[in-house]
Order: structure tokens, then sequence, then C-alpha cells
């Protein structure tokens, strides 16, 4: 299962055929609420990707040596979430102590990683579809990578839509929840790919 | 008996958590692509909100503040196991319908706020049908949607054909993207109404969620800010709430 071509099958489905804020809506808060400059957008979308992979490779190995072991597969949701909610309190922990320059990076966009359910969306897709532990990790970082492109795109439209003169009735969120609605038009042109 | 009416009100009518808060926007995009898959999720939702309100509500003196938010998450979690369990076994086909989005409940924005706005700190019976009342409110609200963008997409209303065959259906509102367009309608609206009751001199008091406006024009980040400070270690508001308590 675990051969070169699969995984990059994956990658590509994961991170732009069925985009996982423009196509399964995981994620929207963030993707709304911090994505007014290029710059935080891009901090946020690294931060997801750190924490996505190495929570569905947690969330693999649990699944497997755990779950599956002891036959209590119906306890997904609670172990998952706990898991979850407990290694971004970890990661930040042991970034703040040992390495304090990504930790300024990075460390304000943590804790609101907690509540993306785009973390638990991922953990649960890949006990779901019966990915292996490798497997899952690189789908967990092509979805990760695919919040970040939307995200990116669209602070960068942001940016230029802050200078139009918009109907006062659609400033703000229905604004942009438009511009996401193009994006994901342009998305769904992606689905011919594979 | 007044006291349940009112939250009954509350929830579907006055905080309505779609229109008028914003909250849980996830599952109200991802599963609202037919009218009868927006009234399935919207009561399955409420059966959670209303379940974990009353639990949270009972243990709300056992349950200490600091750890108060995991304590939360386990309840939730575990209605959510529950339910999950439940239409696997008598509506396999509406699970099938929801999929992912059933075990997403428990990040649903709804039910944390509603467990650290309201059932953390009031009586049980109050909390469960605050709980009933919002789900409510946001069966409504997702089956309105669901409804639009079925109708729009396909021309069918639950099912039945009730446009003429002449009809062309607009399939992307069944799609992706339909959503956002619905969406952002919906909220135009909503800007539409508020600033109109600006105008009048009435405008909103503050809401049950600690926001003066809907949750995703409260801060720049949106619902997810605010479980950002119910997490943080000092809390403003804490002090403030324990002061309110002893001053009662």
């Amino acid at each position: 299962m675990d051969n070169i071509k699969d995984l990059l099958v994956i990658l590509i489905s994961s991170s732009l055929v069925s985009n996982v804020v423009l196509s399964q809506f995981l994620g929207l808060c963030p993707f709304l609420g911090v994505s007014k400059k290029v710059k935080t957008a891009g901090g946020m979308g690294v931060a997801v990707i750190f924490v996505i992979t190495l929570a569905s490779g947690v969330a693999g190995v649990i699944n497997k040596y755990v779950l599956q072991r002891f036959h209590i597969q119906y306890l997904d949701t609670i172990v998952f979430i706990l898991v979850i909610a407990a290694l971004v309190q970890f990661v930040e922990m042991f970034l703040k102590k040992a390495m304090p320059s990504l930790y300024e990076a990075l460390g304000v966009y943590l804790p609101l990683i907690t509540t993306n359910c785009a973390v638990l969306g991922v953990a649960i897709n890949n006990e779901q579809a019966e990915y292996g532990i490798l497997t899952g990790m690189v789908n967990g970082f092509a979805t990760a990578v695919g919040f970040t492109i939307a995200i990116v795109i669209l602070a960068g439209i942001r940016e230029k839509i802050a200078y139009n003169d918009i109907p006062e009735s659609f400033r703000g969120m229905p604004i942009v929840l438009l511009t996401a609605g193009l994006m994901a038009i342009a998305f769904v042109g992606f689905s011919g790919l594979l | 008996m007044n006291k349940a009416a009112e939250r009954l009100y509350n929830g579907f009518i006055k905080e309505n958590p779609t229109f008028v808060l914003m909250l849980g926007m996830c599952p109200t995009l991802a599963v609202t692509t037919s009218a009868i898959n927006g009234l399935g999720m919207g009561l399955t939702t409420m059966v959670v909100l209303a379940m974990s309100n009353l639990f949270i509500s009972l243990l709300r003196k056992i349950i200490p503040n600091r750890v108060r938010i995991p304590a939360f998450i386990v309840i939730i979690a575990s209605f959510v196991t529950i339910v999950q369990l439940l239409l696997e076994a008598y509506l396999p086909a509406l699970d099938k319908a929801l999929g992912m989005y059933i075990p997403l409940i428990v990040v649903n924005c709804i039910i944390l706020g509603r467990a650290e706005a309201y059932a953390y700190s009031n009586p049980p019976i109050p909390s469960l049908f605050d709980g009933i009342g919002m789900g409510l409110g946001f069966s409504f609200a997702l089956t309105c949607i669901g409804a639009v963008r079925e109708l729009l997409g396909a021309g069918k209303l639950f099912g039945a054909a009730v446009l003429p065959d002449s009809y062309v259906p607009i399939r992307i509102f069944t799609q992706a993207p339909g959503a956002f367009f619905v969406l952002a309608v919906l909220v135009a609206l909503q800007n539409l109404v508020k600033a109109k009751r600006k105008k009048a001199g009435k405008p909103y008091e503050k809401l049950g969620s600690g926001c003066t406006e809907d949750c995703m024009n409260c801060s720049d980040q949106g619902c997810t800010r605010r479980f950002y400070d119910a997490n943080a270690e000092k809390k403003p508001e804490d002090t403030a709430n324990k002061a309110d308590e002893e001053g009662k």
C-alpha cells in the first residue's frame, strides 16, 4: 500500500482536488478569521502544517497500537480529540523551551489550532480510509498544504479587496464568503486532475 | 416553566446560532446540500447539545474551573459517540449522508460555546431547554439553507420535484461553491437588518455569547479567538464572574 505512486496520488488529491477548506469545509474559522494579511495567513498555514502532520502521525500510532489492539475503535472520537488537545499544548510548551525563535513565529497560532476541526477531520479521515501510519501522515501533510494554499490566496485577495468600494451590507464577512465561493469554483476545476 | 419557554424562544429566534451568532459554520456549509440532510444534521446536533448541556449543568459544581474545557470536551465527545452508534444502527442512510461530519460535532463551536456561556453557570432544567432551543434554531437554519440549495441546485424540495421540468437546475448550488454563495447572501441580509435596527435606534443588545455582535465579526479570529481566551490561564472575566457571584 505504501508505495511512492499511491503517496503522490494522496498528496495531490488531498491538497488540491478535495481541498480541505474549499470542498470539505473543515477549518473554516481560521480560514475566515486569520486571513486579513498574507503574512499572518502564511504563519497560520505553517503552524497548521506542523500540527496536522504531527497529529495525524500520533493519531495513527494510537489507532494502530491502542484502539485496534484492544478493539475499542468506537472510542475514536473521544481519544483523538483529547490527544490532539494535549499534543497542541505539549508542542507549545516544547517549542517555548527548546526553540524560542520558532515559538516566536508560530506560538500565537498554536492555541487557535486546538479548535480547528481540520485536525480532527484528518485523523478521522485517515481512520475511515484505513491508511497506515506513513500514508496517514502524508495525507495529513497534504491536507494542511491545501489549507495553507487556500488561506494565503484568500489573504492576498482580501488585501486587494480592502481598497475597493463594496456595497454596505456586503462589507466584512459576506464579501469574503463570496471570494471563497469563487475560489471554490476554481478548485472544482482540479477535479479533472486525477 | 416560563424560564424554559424563554430559553426555547432565545435559542430559536433571539440568539439563533446560525443566523444571529454565526456559530458552527463548518457543518452548516458542508451538509446542507439538501433540506433533509440539513434537518438530520440539525436534529443530531440538538440531541448532543441538549444532553451535554444537561450533564454539564448537573456536574457544574463538581468540575473544577481550571480543567473545565477538557471536561466539557469529554462529556460532549461521549454523547457524540452514543449518537453516532445509534444512527449507525437505526438510520444508516442518514449516517452515510452525514459521514465524517457526525464525529466532527465534537468541535462544533455551538456546543462548547453553550456549555461555557450557559450550562456551566445555570441549573439543569433551563440548561436542557437552552440546548433544545439552540438545537431547534440550528436545525431550522440548516433546513432553510438546505432547502434553498436543493431548490436552486436540483429543483426539488425534501426530495420531491416542485419546479417544472423546464427549470434547468443550477448544479453549482448543490456543490461546494454554492454553500459559500448562499451563506454570503444570508450574512449580507443580516447586516442589512442590523443597519436598519441601528438607524431606528434599536441596536442589538449584548448577546449571551459574550459578543456584542455575531461570532464571526466578534474579533479578528472569529469564534476560535474566544476559546483561546477561555483556555488562557488568567481570565479577566472569570474574576469578574466570581465577584458577581459573591455579590449575589
